[in-house]
């Protein structure tokens, strides 16, 4: 069976690059930090050892729009493109190719229909920021293929944030399941408290420090009782409206359990708090 | 209300490098021409099948003729879609003259009147 090498649940800052690439003069002050942390980050899932990639994430009205947005999506492909016009024009993130692993797509998604996750299928999937910033930020050579899912945290109705630990969790089961010796490392990412063209964007902090640190917390021992408690659509619009991405992060915990996080650290950042978490479900490699 | 025709607007002008500039350039050219060809397409790529009944109220017509995202805003236009085209429209301008997140931090304090309450909704 397949091993689960190493789950990672991390915020995207699609400036990243941007920011850590700039020349010295017109760098961000807290760019040479950034790009520690990031570095370091990275050394969790290189301790892994992995082979392949299962990648979570959401398209931003990218290649989805509300004429037809999905609740989840898996791509099943040999290869899949990368990064939008828009987000090269706003961003500066370059364009990949990334290699697909067609096996564990499919197995995935009978895995998922099996379960009850009746999950949308793609198979010209082009990847936008939310996999290729932790790509850049974890697995820059991009060298590895992928099995990308994405979610709808972005186009409301969403589904609940219990929906998504359970989907976690289905995941999980999955992987565990798969015949193969295979290292697989699942990685997610989403946002802490976050508001994007709202009244709080782009202030000295992210709009909700309180949240943050409770969110860390939760996710770092593993308390999804204290999330599923706390955590509703509203209450996450109350932390920003874009926050609804934490229920990636919920879905990464789905996938590691209810075990505590080996690897926890946090940038506090205009804008937002970045975070970045790992888990070793079958034990810490380092 | 056409809130969806809205965002369709939004999002088929914002990813496409043609439309955004003439929709800053000239935002009523850019709106009539949209309206009479790429909002009647259905979907967003499709273009020999039409949609014929999707249309903007005159409120959304003038927000959208005015780069006036404090209404968009009012009226539940997407929140990415609205900050992501008038980051590319105006960004580069406010940041030449002001600094960086100029544009970006004039746009929160015009919203500003919302903060604390419950901001109207983009659910469809």
């Amino acid at each position: 069976m397949a091993h689960l090498s190493a789950v990672l649940a991390t915020t995207h800052h699609p400036f990243y690059l941007k920011a850590t690439t700039a020349p010295p003069e017109e760098r961000m002050p807290q760019a040479d930090e950034w790009k520690r942390k990031v570095e370091a980050y990275r050394e969790t899932l290189t301790a892994a050892k992995p082979d392949l990639l299962v990648m979570v994430g959401a398209d931003h009205f990218h290649q989805f729009f509300a004429d037809n947005y999905p609740a989840f999506l898996i791509g099943k492909q040999p290869q899949y493109d990368a990064t939008f016009y828009n987000e090269e024009r706003e961003f500066g993130i370059p364009k990949y190719l990334l290699e697909g692993d067609e096996d564990l797509s499919g197995y995935m998604l009978q895995g998922l229909l099996d379960r009850g996750f009746d999950f949308s299928v793609s198979h010209e999937l082009k990847i936008d920021h939310s996999i290729i910033c932790p790509i850049i930020t974890t697995r820059p050579d991009a060298d590895l293929p992928i099995v990308p899912i994405y979610t709808n945290i972005f186009a409301p109705p969403l589904p609940s944030p219990k929906r998504f630990w359970d989907l976690g969790r289905a995941i999980r089961s999955i992987i565990d399941e798969y015949p193969s010796d295979k290292r697989i490392a699942a990685i997610g990412s989403g946002h802490l408290s976050l508001e994007l063209g709202g009244p709080r964007q782009f202030g000295e902090t992210g709009p909700d420090p309180v949240f943050d640190r409770k969110a860390i917390d939760w996710l770092a021992s593993g308390d999804i009782d204290a999330i599923l408690e706390n955590v509703t659509h509203e209450t996450m619009a109350g932390a920003g409206n874009a926050t609804h991405g934490f229920m990636d992060l919920i879905l990464m915990m789905g996938i590691a359990g209810p075990i505590d996080a080996a690897y926890v650290d946090e940038l506090d950042l205009f804008h937002t708090r970045e975070m970045y978490m790992t888990w070793y479900p079958e034990g810490d490699p380092r | 209300m056409s809130k969806y025709y809205v965002n369709k607007f939004l999002y088929q002008v914002d990813g496409d490098p043609v439309l955004l500039a003439e929709y800053k350039a000239d935002s009523a050219a850019l709106l009539a021409r949209w309206e009479l060809d790429y909002g009647t397409h259905l979907g967003t790529k499709n273009t020999i099948e039409r949609t014929t009944w999707l249309r903007f109220t005159p409120q959304e017509r003038q927000a959208l003729l005015d780069h006036d995202y404090v209404t968009l805003f009012e009226l539940g236009a997407h929140f990415f879609l609205c900050l992501t085209i008038f980051i590319a429209i105006y960004d580069d301008d406010y940041a030449a003259r002001s600094g960086p997140l100029a544009f970006q931090r004039e746009y929160a304090q015009k919203l500003s009147h919302w903060m604390g309450k419950d901001y109207p909704t983009v659910a469809l």
